[in-house]
């Protein structure tokens, strides 16, 4: 198999699906000649013309706007933030529009789209250009949420999010866009709410989104060293979510610790650790459930400051070790 | 517009200090722009290089006490504003001595106390701030002015038209102030409205809107000087559209294929604002040649001292993580 980059995996599952479907088209800003901020539509204009790479003004909120109108006529628009902090401008027509239209319509309409949005932190571009905030959204019943951490799960999650009948928000993560991994050429699909235990482990389950993905799987590395085996899943979509992988890990390894980036207050982790206590495994518990998440600060530009604010490896091992060894 | 320096308002030495404002930012960014190239700027910055009169023209009309909103590219403005480059190198380069004190770098650059309410990351967020930072202006009875400036590409938030229409209805002082340097981040104006200047969108809110030569650094002060003048006087918002170009490619990575080489060579060849404005004072006899060379040994000398500054200055410590978060 040929390894390709995250970026390029979300990129062939678009060309595919666009090659097959008609109605599937991407619109956002600079994504034809330039080729999108970070590069994942480059050549696309080339292939579909700008009738299909819609090339689009700065207008988040029109966009997102016409995108949810385009859906709701047939067609299956895939819009392409730059930076996902800049969806609070889209936020109405997704959250007020694209979420409930067919809650409010009794059944009678429905919005298949997707919505790319990068985020994360580690790129040093502050405040405003690095939040996670996939929590809001996987608040918003009506919205799919998927948070790919591979190139793999990359190519395979977005042909199933164009394929869904459902509004869904697919949070790519920056740092991650020039990671590499074996990705099949031939069209495949992960389904929804299918969690992959990336790494298994004796003594405690460390459940990781995004980027924590990759961290844990360092952090499990050296502390396999040390004579510590953990394992670690990633639920690949937060809503829907596979509950029972989690919970089975962790009635295996009694020990369970959540991390991801975004501030560790109200995030999405806070969800999955109080599944885990409200589930069976609950009594196999032989420490109390843990999260690890960002410091509840905006992510600041300087470097040191910017590591310091999310999760590094180093802090997964310290806290697999205060888990385990207490 | 008058072109005439001789009917200018100004004073030979306001036209000296335009120039060497101009010259400033200019050589700051070209030194920002290798503290990059070396890595020792972190993530990304956006170039003025080639647009260094509108912010100066525009900033010329202003006092100390009236205030602007900036953008994503917004060192011109600050410098213009009358900031000092060693907190903006030192932020650039994320240290504590910076004004943002290493949190918000490049796209964050503020300073209250002379007026400026901040570069910012978000296109068009500027506007309705800046309305209403003149409504404050307005209900305290404080008689500064408010200029917001804005990209072209904004001017299609609806952020932008949302401002414009409160900031008319109101009557607030505020002057929105358009550099159209042609592009977005690489959307070309002439795709992206179907219009022929930007200005002309001020008709549909009922304020007067003009369109000027951006790279004209006097015409931008005039043209300022008289929406500030009308702003002051209680008579509302005006729109200005600037027209100039950005030499350097958006920000840190851009192979600029949304445009030619022949197009960027004929701006930077016939329309640079700092050698046609230099030209003309040579040739009006208010600046030698040799005054010219000082003038940029001194800027070299500064530029010099502020990164110096800058690189010698110590890292935040990681004890200010959680500061400043809350009042
Ligand atoms: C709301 C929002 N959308 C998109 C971006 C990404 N972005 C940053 S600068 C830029 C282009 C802005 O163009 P313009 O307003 O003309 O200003 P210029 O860069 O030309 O100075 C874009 C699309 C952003 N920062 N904020
Ligand atoms: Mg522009």
């Amino acid at each position: 198999m040929r390894e390709i980059t995250y970026a390029n995996a979300i990129k062939e599952a678009m060309v595919q699906e666009m090659r097959s479907n008609e109605d599937v088209f991407i619109l956002g800003e600079d994504i034809g000649v330039f080729g999108g901020a970070f590069g994942v539509t480059s050549g696309m204009l080339d292939e579909f013309g700008p009738e299909r790479v819609r090339n689009t003004p700065i207008s988040e909120s029109a966009i997102s706007g016409c995108a949810v109108g385009a859906a709701m006529m047939g067609m299956r628009p895939i819009l392409e933030l730059q930076f996902s902090d800049f969806v609070m401008i889209a936020l109405d027509n997704i959250v007020n529009q694209a979420a409930k239209m067919r809650y409010m319509f009794g059944g009678k309409t429905h919005v298949p789209m997707v919505v790319r949005l990068p985020s994360g932190s580690g790129l040093g571009m502050a405040a405003q250009h690095s939040q996670s905030l996939e929590a809001w959204m996987a608040h918003v019943p009506g919205l799919i949420v998927i948070q790919p951490s591979t190139p793999y799960d990359a190519k395979g999650l977005m042909k199933t999010a164009i394929n869904n009948d459902n509004p869904v928000i697919f949070y790519e993560h920056k740092g991650l866009y020039n990671s590499k991994s074996d990705v099949p050429e031939d069209e495949y699909d992960i389904p929804l709410g299918v969690a992959d235990v990336k790494k298994e482990g004796e003594d405690l389950t460390v459940i990781a989104t995004g980027i924590m993905v990759q961290r844990s799987l360092q952090a499990a590395e050296q502390l396999e060293k040390e004579g510590i085996s953990i394992e670690v899943i990633d639920p690949r979509t937060l809503v829907p979510l596979d509950k029972e992988t989690i919970i089975e890990s962790v009635i295996k390894t009694n020990r369970a610790l959540v991390v991801y980036e975004a501030v560790e207050r109200s995030g999405y982790g806070a969800e999955i650790a109080s599944l885990i206590g409200e589930s069976e495994a609950f009594d196999f518990l032989d420490a109390p459930i843990s999260r690890l998440g960002g410091i509840a600060t905006p992510i600041p530009y300087n470097p040191s400051l910017e590591k310091a604010a999310v999760p590094q490896v180093e802090d997964i091992i310290e806290k697999v070790k205060s888990i385990v060894q207490k | 517009m008058v072109n005439n320096l001789e009917e200018t308002i100004y004073s030979n030495q306001q036209m000296k200090k335009m120039l060497t404002d101009m010259m400033l930012i200019r050589s700051f960014e070209e030194a920002v722009e290798k503290l990059f190239q070396e890595g020792k700027i972190p993530g990304t910055m956006h170039l003025c290089i080639g647009q260094e009169a509108t912010a100066v023209g525009a900033c010329a009309a202003l006092t100390d006490e009236d205030k602007i909103t900036s953008t994503h590219r917004g060192h011109g403005h600050s410098i213009a504003k009358g900031a000092e480059i060693k907190p903006m190198m030192a932020e650039l380069l994320g240290k504590a001595t910076g004004y943002g004190k290493g949190k918000g770098g490049s796209m964050h650059i503020a300073d209250l106390t002379i007026g400026n309410l901040g570069a910012n990351g978000i296109v068009a967020a500027g506007l309705p701030i800046g309305t209403g930072a003149a409504l404050a202006s307005q209900m305290k009875k404080k008689g500064y002015v408010v200029l917001c400036f804005f990209g072209d590409g904004a001017a299609n938030e609806g952020a932008f038209h949302e401002a414009l229409n409160l900031a008319s209805i109101w009557n607030l002082p505020v002057v929105f102030f358009c550099e159209n340097n042609q592009y977005g981040m690489s959307g070309p104006v002439k795709e992206m409205v179907n219009i022929e200047h930007i200005s002309d969108r001020a008709k549909s809110y009922g304020i007067p809107g003009f369109t000027i030569n951006g790279n004209d650094v006097i015409e931008v002060a005039k043209a300022t000087q008289e929406a500030v003048d009308r702003a002051r006087s209680g008579e509302g918002p005006t729109l200005i559209e600037a027209e100039t170009y950005r030499w350097r490619g958006h920000s840190r990575s851009d192979a600029r294929k949304y445009r030619t080489r022949e197009e960027e060579k004929d701006w930077r060849n016939t329309k640079d604002p700092i050698s046609k404005f230099k030209e003309r004072l040579i040739e009006e006899s208010i600046l030698t040649e040799k005054e010219f060379l000082e003038i940029q040994k001194t800027i070299d000398t500064e530029i010099h001292e502020a990164v110096s500054f800058a690189e010698e200055s110590p890292e935040p410590s990681l004890d200010t993580l959680e500061v400043d978060i809350y009042v």
